[in-house]
């Protein structure tokens, strides 16, 4: 079973970005910082590994004069997480959950 | 990883998940304060609304001349209007006030994605329904107000609760029996209003701020 958890999402950084971006459309990087409490170098670093597998997708653009950055998962990257989730609950004991 | 390590996994993308689309530092107080400033105001409008809609359903009904006067409805109908605009000032005041200090506590920020989303989304219907009584009072039918704000606030609480605590969804609902209760029973409108401002928000606000602010440790954000 122990094969079904992905090795995408070991870290608790990609876990958080990939938990608010299945639920939200489009999501920028100053909000997720804010939401997972992490360093702008950290979350980048994650965001672009999980970008490179194609979890997830980026667009970048201006509003007004400044840049902004936003993300959303893909469809694959939506799949992965939700399969890597039930392979989480499976391993945990029942009475637990 | 332990299965303690997964369940904290767990939590962690839930409260993510719950955290980045719901405003949760809604507090409590501020329904409290709210309840109470509607009770006061009600109490303070009542002569002047029963002026108005007494006057109103003579003239209609039997086209005797007012008991009051028809120049007394501008100012009846001034009266209500302040006291309306001030209970709505106090409510509004200390809905910003207590949720500003639940958020420092709770560390999720004021003026968010799911703040502004939850704003939005209240603000349509509630404004859409202030020019509705304005639009009744204007026509003269002061009888149907308590009414109408008791059911474009249900609407609007209804519609908000997707983005924030779900007792709203229960307090919105209550509104909008209370609302409809209301259009039925006109002569004691005013009546149901006060249970549906005051009375509801005080027990709501209450209800919640016992769920979700009291202890020391902040439990529902992990």
């Amino acid at each position: 079973m122990i094969e079904q958890l992905n090795k995408a999402f070991d870290s608790r950084v990609r876990l958080g970005i990939m938990a608010v971006l299945v639920v939200n459309e489009w999501v920028d990087h100053a909000r997720l910082k804010e939401l997972l409490g992490v360093t702008d170098g950290n979350l980048a670093s994650h965001l672009a590994a999980l970008e490179v597998i194609g979890y997830v997708q980026v667009r970048k653009r201006f509003i007004g004069k400044r840049p902004n950055t936003s993300y959303k998962t893909t469809v694959a990257g939506g799949r992965a997480f939700r399969q890597h989730l039930d392979a989480i609950e499976k391993l945990i004991p029942r009475k637990d959950v | 990883m332990t299965s303690n390590d997964r369940m904290n996994d767990l939590a962690h993308i839930r409260g993510l998940m719950d955290r980045s689309t719901r405003f949760l530092s809604l507090s409590g107080l501020s329904g409290v304060i709210a309840g109470v400033a509607a009770i006061i105001g009600a109490y303070l409008a009542r002569p002047h609304y029963l002026a108005l809609f007494w006057d109103d359903r003579i003239r209609r009904s039997s086209l005797a001349p007012s008991p009051i006067g028809s120049d007394h409805w501008e100012e009846h109908l001034g009266f209500l209007l302040i006291d309306g605009a001030i209970v709505l000032l106090v409510a509004i005041s200390g809905a910003l006030w207590f949720t500003w200090r639940r958020g420092r506590r709770t560390g999720q920020g004021i003026w968010d994605a799911s703040a502004r989303r939850l704003v939005v989304n209240t603000a349509v219907p509630l404004i859409v329904g202030g020019f509705f009584c304005l639009a009744l009072f204007h026509y003269r039918l002061p009888g149907l107000v308590p009414a109408a704000t008791l059911i474009f606030y249900g609407l609007a609480l209804f519609h908000a609760s997707k983005f924030t605590l779900d007792e709203i969804r229960w307090l919105g609902l209550s509104e909008l029996v209370l609302g409809l209760v209301a259009l039925i029973r006109l002569d004691a409108a005013l009546l149901i209003w006060t249970i549906g401002f005051g009375v509801l928000h005080i027990f709501y606000g209450a209800l919640m701020y016992y769920r979700y602010e009291r202890g020391p440790a902040e439990g529902d954000l992990p």
